[in-house]
Formats: structure tokens, sequence, C-alpha cells
């Protein structure tokens, strides 16, 4: 295995990461509309990943760095293909920061309601989007023999890629149901039990379809490995939720989201951005890749602080074990 | 196409301005973590009421600017690959380690422990506690440390090579990178100004608050701790400021040359104090210059010779070829002169500040005053009538920009004085930006992000004006009785959270 293999695994890592991590937090922000009956349950959600939501968020900046300096042409082609979608992405990612952190600083009832409807808004879309963007990663887009991006915007909205960021979006969601009857207590905890059954039997249709869809066009032997193993982790996840098991069920909805991402680096590799015109231009592990050098430093930055990393956020959530109820938050002070 | 909106600019535009707008928050960052760190630090030791105090009181106001420094930091991580792809793709090889590390190393750091830390109060033992705030810091600093690497790689290229066949530029030593002259300069010049805005932030909140006569030995330890904070930021910044020069005339004589709008080379070299340049004629109609000095600010020396623009030009012509190698002009000139002014008056006023204030030793013994009093301020024997006394706060209080100003210039000046180049000798900026993405894209982008930028602007400014106004919180018994248990004491299992979003 090459140096630039190890880096495409090493992407795909961070990318698991983000979307395990932030894939929660993404649903508790989905589910402040979907379960919260009123402001205090909405706070309680909001708070089961107040202290680690940033911490999430830094999976995806290292995806990108990473990116930037592993694969450069990768980097590159993707963002500035991808521009408006990922403009809207950065557009919710600065509002959601933005309103974790100010929503409770004023007592006016129009202010909090404003932010709470951003945060709403701020974890769907991009929750949705992202799916869609690897959707048509993985799909191949309209890539020049300069490696640019000369499709549309709307190419990028054809059906398989929806679907996929429909599979992303109700994952997500189920995952953070799951995260949320894990770390609440009393009714809402109830609540977030049954509303995941419904999410997850959504999820699991939706799953099938996209991930059946990929396996058909571009899957090969080990992707049908990852295949299984998503549906049965989610089926898993699903029955373990019905028997009261929430760790069994956060754990098994994490493996979810992990053999879903797996089985799409799968069927990329070794391309990481295909060329849907000629398959001469396709983005791959081999032309989009920095020096030997540069990976060899970066592999020796990334083996150091990624297992790092993973303790000492392992530590937080160990910290903020104990589960989260109403009567634990106390009415703000201004 | 017009000029004006031609793809180039519109990206130029958003980097600036989102850039400059992300460092109003950096500096702050960097310097409001590690003096909240140094006040909580005050409180673990001594258990004096008012450092916890404090340490709430500047924790809250670090937090409220952290949020807006965070989010805005993402647009950084993503634009480059947006709007500048073929820059990207020259580059990444050299300039995407750095940032790599940068996230992989001091955000994941920064960003855990923050969360440890505002939510921490009532889940950690005190030390540890205090132990998050000193992490987040660290992480902080760390972070600067590497994007100005990859900054200063920009302005100064070494340890690199080019690939022809990849058409791209590559590493070759980053170590290199990390440790060059330009890099460590430019890490001492950022983080000593980052201080010098913090303190000057300090003083300026806490003058506020003892022109009224609130809060006072709270803000009498603020105000303290401010001024010397201002002091010595603001003398390393001018010493800084004065190696970095040097090491640009160096590696960039015309980002110098138009810093004094000296057209013509001359020996020795003054350095003007006001000009007004007709730029395309390539002379000044108007200067008023200090003869000798800037021959000293290039070379320590007062009668050394320092090329002009017109000299580098030529010389650049021959290196590089035809065309033309110079930035504009007056901006480089003001932006060089903004930059100075504002940062040095600031430094003044904590100088003039720290003896105004000065502690017991140099005080005549009827000036002293207890730690629940205003401090006199005493210029030689006698304090200062009431008059003057309110002007000084009022300055100190309104000159809390002055260093973010200063900054903001910093950056103009530095970036808009090595144009045409983005990498300096090496790239240039038209050859840099996305081929791919067109003007009514980035017109999109520009004006969705300068927008949220704005009204984000005022929600802010008004936020930290709300808890600025309400001063330093009472503290409870929760806060003076921390947990000895991580995760807290089991028997408090049904009480409120600290803190709660």
């Amino acid at each position: 295995m090459e140096l630039h293999d190890v880096w495409f695994v090493l992407i795909a890592v961070l990318w698991t990461g983000y979307f395990f991590l932030e894939g929660f937090d993404f649903g508790i922000g989905v589910l402040t509309k979907l379960l919260a009956r009123d402001r205090t349950e909405k706070r309680v959600l909001i708070n089961t990943i107040g202290p680690v939501w940033d911490g999430n968020e830094v999976w995806l900046l290292s995806a990108g760095g990473a990116t930037f300096a592993a694969f450069p042409e990768w980097y590159a082609t993707l963002f500035s293909g991808f521009y408006l979608p990922l403009l809207l992405i950065l557009v919710c990612l600065i509002l959601r920061g933005v309103a974790f952190e100010y929503r409770a600083k004023r007592p006016e009832e129009q202010w909090q309601r404003n932010w709470e409807n951003a945060i709403f808004w701020t974890s769907l879309l991009p929750a949705f989007l992202w799916g869609v963007a690897f959707g048509n990663i993985v799909r191949g887009v309209k890539i020049d023999r300069n490696f640019e991006y000369v499709g549309s915007l709307g190419d990028l909205l054809n059906p398989y890629a929806v679907l996929g960021g429909l599979v992303t979006l109700t994952l997500f969601t189920f995952h953070g149901a799951v995260f949320a009857a894990l770390k609440t207590l009393g009714d809402i905890r109830e609540r977030a039990r049954k509303l995941a059954l419904r999410l997850g039997v959504v999820t699991a249709g939706l799953a099938l379809v996209f991930l059946l869809w990929t396996q058909v066009e571009n899957g090969d032997g080990k992707s049908l490995v990852a295949l299984v193993v998503a549906v049965a982790a989610l089926v898993a996840a699903i029955a373990a939720n019905q028997a009261g098991r929430e760790g069994w069920a956060f754990g098994l909805s994490g493996l979810t989201i992990i053999a879903a991402v797996a089985m799409l680096f799968l069927t990329l590799f070794p391309n990481v951005m295909p060329s849907s015109l000629n398959d001469e231009w396709s983005l791959t592990v081999t032309n989009a890749s920095s020096s030997p050098y540069t990976l060899k430093i970066m592999t020796w930055c990334a083996v150091i602080a990624t297992p790092v990393v993973m303790l000492y956020q392992g530590w937080t959530y160990w910290v903020f074990r104990k589960r989260i109820g109403t009567q634990h938050i106390a009415d703000a002070v201004h | 196409m017009e000029l004006a909106l031609a793809p180039e600019t519109i990206a130029r535009w958003q980097f600036g301005i989102t850039t400059v707008y992300h460092f109003l928050f950096v500096p702050l960052t960097i310097s409001l973590a590690a003096l909240t760190a140094g006040l909580q630090t005050a409180w673990v030791r001594t258990e004096k009421e008012k450092y916890l105090r404090a340490t709430k009181f500047w924790g809250k106001l670090f937090l409220i600017n952290i949020a807006m420094g965070v989010v805005t930091g993402i647009v950084q991580e993503f634009q480059f690959g947006m709007n500048w792809s073929d820059y990207s793709r020259f580059v990444g090889d050299v300039f995407g380690a750095p940032l790599a590390f940068e996230a992989l190393i001091a955000f994941f750091f920064e960003s855990t422990f923050i969360g440890l830390w505002i939510f921490g109060w009532d889940k950690l033992p005190k030390k540890i506690h205090l132990a998050c705030i000193w992490m987040v810091s660290i992480g902080t600093l760390l972070s600067a440390y590497f994007i100005l690497a990859a900054n200063s790689w920009m302005q100064h290229p070494v340890g690199y090579r080019i690939n022809e066949q990849k058409g791209r530029a590559e590493l070759t030593d980053f170590w290199l990178v990390l440790t060059q002259n330009t890099a460590l300069n430019q890490v001492f010049h950022s983080f000593s100004a980052a201080f010098l805005t913090g303190g000057a932030f300090m003083v300026g909140i806490a003058a506020f608050h003892l022109m009224r006569k609130k809060h006072i030995p709270v803000m009498r330890t603020s105000l303290r701790l401010g001024l010397v904070t201002m002091a010595v930021g603001g003398l390393l910044t001018a010493i800084s400021g004065d190696t970095l020069g040097k090491v640009m005339y160096e590696q960039q004589p015309m980002k110098m040359a138009a810093a004094e709008a000296l057209w013509d080379g001359e020996e020795p070299a003054p350095f003007s104090v006001f000009a007004y340049g007709d730029v395309d004629k390539g002379h000044n109609t108007v200067a008023l210059e200090i003869p000798g000095l800037l021959s000293f600010l290039a070379h320590s020396d007062f009668d050394s010779y320092v090329p002009g623009i017109n000299d580098t030009n030529k010389a650049e012509q021959e290196k590089f070829g035809p065309g033309d190698y110079k930035p504009i002009v007056p901006v480089a000139y003001w932006g060089f002169r903004w930059m100075i002014g504002f940062g040095m008056a600031s430094f003044s006023l904590g100088l003039l500040g720290l003896w105004l204030t000065r502690k017991r030793f140099l005080l005549p013994a009827v000036q002293r005053t207890g730690e629940d009093e205003v401090p006199h301020l005493v210029l030689f024997k006698k304090p200062l009538g009431s008059r003057l006394t309110r002007l000084y706060w009022l300055l100190a209080v309104w000159t809390m920009a002055f260093p973010l100003i200063a900054n903001g210039w910093g950056w103009i000046f530095t970036e808009m004085g090595r144009q045409p180049w983005v990498v300096y000798g090496v790239m240039q900026t038209r050859d840099a930006v996305s081929p791919g993405v067109s003007q009514t894209e980035m017109i999109i982008s520009l004006t969705v992000l300068t927008t949220i930028y704005a009204i984000l602007a005022v929600v802010e400014v008004k936020l930290l004006a709300k808890y600025i106004k309400a001063g330093p919180p009472e503290l409870t018994e929760a806060d003076l009785n921390p947990p000895t248990k991580i995760g807290g004491d089991p028997r408090d299992a049904d009480k409120p959270m600290a803190f709660s979003y």
C-alpha cells in the first residue's frame, strides 16, 4: 500500500468521524422541532451536544485541510466545482455555531425563537447537502481534461444524489434520536425512542435503495460486504432501540454510518472524483495526490495526532456522561 | 467584462473582507484566552473572590468573541478551494500541510477543551477545569503559529522546488517552512499585537466601569492587568515590527519601498511622515520627511542606500519578464502608517496609564487607595483633577478599537504590498483564481458572506455591550464549592447545570 492509498483511507476516516459525530449533532438540531414540545425540552436536546458539537465539527475542518494537503487537485476540483452548495453549507455552519452560543444570551422571545429556527434549518440543510455532495462524488460529475468541473448546478441535483441527501438526512436524524434517548431523562427519552423507531424504518427503506443502487452501478465484492454490514447494523440498531438497549442502539446506528461511508469510499477507490465525461479525466489517488515527502510528513502527523484527539474527545464524553432532563435546565440568568 | 468585476477582483475582495473580519476576532481570542487563564490561575492559587468574578466576566466576553472567530474561520479553510482553485492546485503540496497540521493539532485542542471549560464548572475539579482553559490558550497560539507559517511561505517561499512536469510547487523541507525567519518574525509580531489588542480591550472596559465607580475591586485588578499587557505587548509589537520590517527589506524590497512611497532609491533614505504622490508619473508631489530614518529602519544605520519603487520595478522586470510589479502605492503607504499610528497610539496610552496608576512604592503615601476604591491617577505628586481623570478614562474607552484597526491595516498592508504576487516571485494573483467559477457565483458568494458578516457584527457588538454593562456576575454557592470528582458529585444529580445553552 502506497502513501497515497494510506491517505485515501485517512481521508475516509476523517469523513467517517465527521459524519458519525456531527451526524447526531445535526440530528439533534432537526429534532428540536420534531421531538421537543416546549422550550425547556429544546434546551434539553441542545445541551446534550452543548459541550461537544464544536469539537465534532473540527472533523470536517480536518477532512478539508487534509484533503488540501494530501490531494490538492481533489480539494481544488471539489470545492470550486460544488461552489454554491458548499457556500450554503458554509452559511449554515456559520449561523449554527453562533446560534448555539448566542441563543440563551438574551431573554427576548423573538431573539430566542430566531436562533431556534436557525438551529433547525442549519442542521437540516447540511445533513441533506452532504449526502447530495457524496452522491455526486461517487456517481461521477462532468470534469474536463483540466480537472475543472464543467457541469451546472442542476446537474448536481440528479435523482441519485438527491436520494443520497435524503439518506444522510434521515440517517442522521435517526442517529440523533437514538443519541437523544441515550442522553436524556424522563418523558422526552421515551418519546425519542418511539420517534427513533419511525425514523429508523424510513431510513432503512431509503438507505437500502440508495446503497443497492450504488452497488449495482459501481460496486464490487468489498463494497457488498460494507453494504450488508450497514443494512444489518441499521436493522439491529432499530431492534436494540425497541428493546430499550440505548447504548447498543447508538453504537449500531454509528456502525451504520461507518459502514455506509466505507462503502462509498470503497466504490470510489482508486478514483477520488471520477469524471462522467471521460475515464481518462477522472481524479485518482495517483494523479490528485501530493508528493511522497508531503504525504510522509502528513502521515506522521495524522498517525500521532488522530489517536490522541480520539482519546481526549472520548474523555470529554465521559466527563459529560450524565443524562440531562428538564430539571437540569436552569432559567437563564441575564 | 468590466475589469472592476473580473472574478479575480471579486475573489480578492471576498478574501480581503472575510480575512480582515476574521482577524478582528483572532487577536482578541488569543489574548483573552491567556488573560482569562491567568485570572483563573490567580483564583485557584489565592482563592480571592475578585479573581473568580473577573474570570467569569472576561471569560464570558471571550466566549462571545471566540464563537465568531470559530465560525468565520471555517470560511477560511474552504475558500482557497472555492475561489482560488488554481492556487490550491499549484501550492497545495506545500501550503496544505501547515493548514492540515493546524486542524489536526490546534483546532481539535481548542474546540474540545473550550467545550470542557464552558460546561465544566460543575463537572470538573478546580485544577482540571483550570487546565482546560490553558489548553484552549495553547490551542489558539498553535493555530496562529501554523497559519502564520503558511502565510510566511507566501511572503517568502522556502523549502520547496518546482515540479515542471506536474506544474506545481512541491515541499522539500517542512521544518524550514515552519522556522524560516519570516515565519518567526511574523509570529512574534502577531502574537505581541494580539496581546496589545487584548490589553487595550481590558483597559477600555475596566475604565468604563471605574469611571462610573462600579465593580471596583474586579475592575481595578483588570485595569492593572490590562495596562501591563498593553505596555509589554505594545513594546514587543514595536520591536518585532522593526525586525520584521528589516526582514521585509531583504525579502520584498518592493513592499517596503511602497510603504514609504519612496519612488527612487536614496542614500541616505528619509522616512516619510506625509506624502501625496502622482502614481502615474511615479513621484510624490508633496512630501514631509525625516532624513536618514528610513535607512535606519531598513539596515540599522543612518546612511545606507534604500532602493525605490522604480528601481525595484526595473529589477523585477529583468528577473521575471515584462510587466508591472508595483502594488497600489497609496494603499501600502497609508496602510503602513495606519498600522503603526493606531498601534503605537494605543501603546502610548497604555504606558501613560501604567505610570498614572503606578503601585505603592512609587506613589506618595497620601495618594494610595484601597482595593475597593477607584485608583487616583497621579502624574507627579498630585492626582489629576476630575476633568483630566475623566478624560483619561474616556480615552481608554474610545481607543479600545485602535489595535483592532492597526491589525486590520497591518494585514491589508502586508498582503496588498505583496501584489501582484500571491506567492512572492513564484505565482501571480491573477493566475491563482478558480477558472471554473463564474462571475455570478462569485458575486453571490461575496454578497451573501458580506451581508451575513455585517448582520453578525451588529448582533455581536450589541451582545458584548450588554454583557460589558452588566459587569461581573455575583458568585453563587456552587461557584465557590467546585466539585471534587470528575463528572460532578453524585449527590448533585438533580441540580440544574451550572451553565447551559
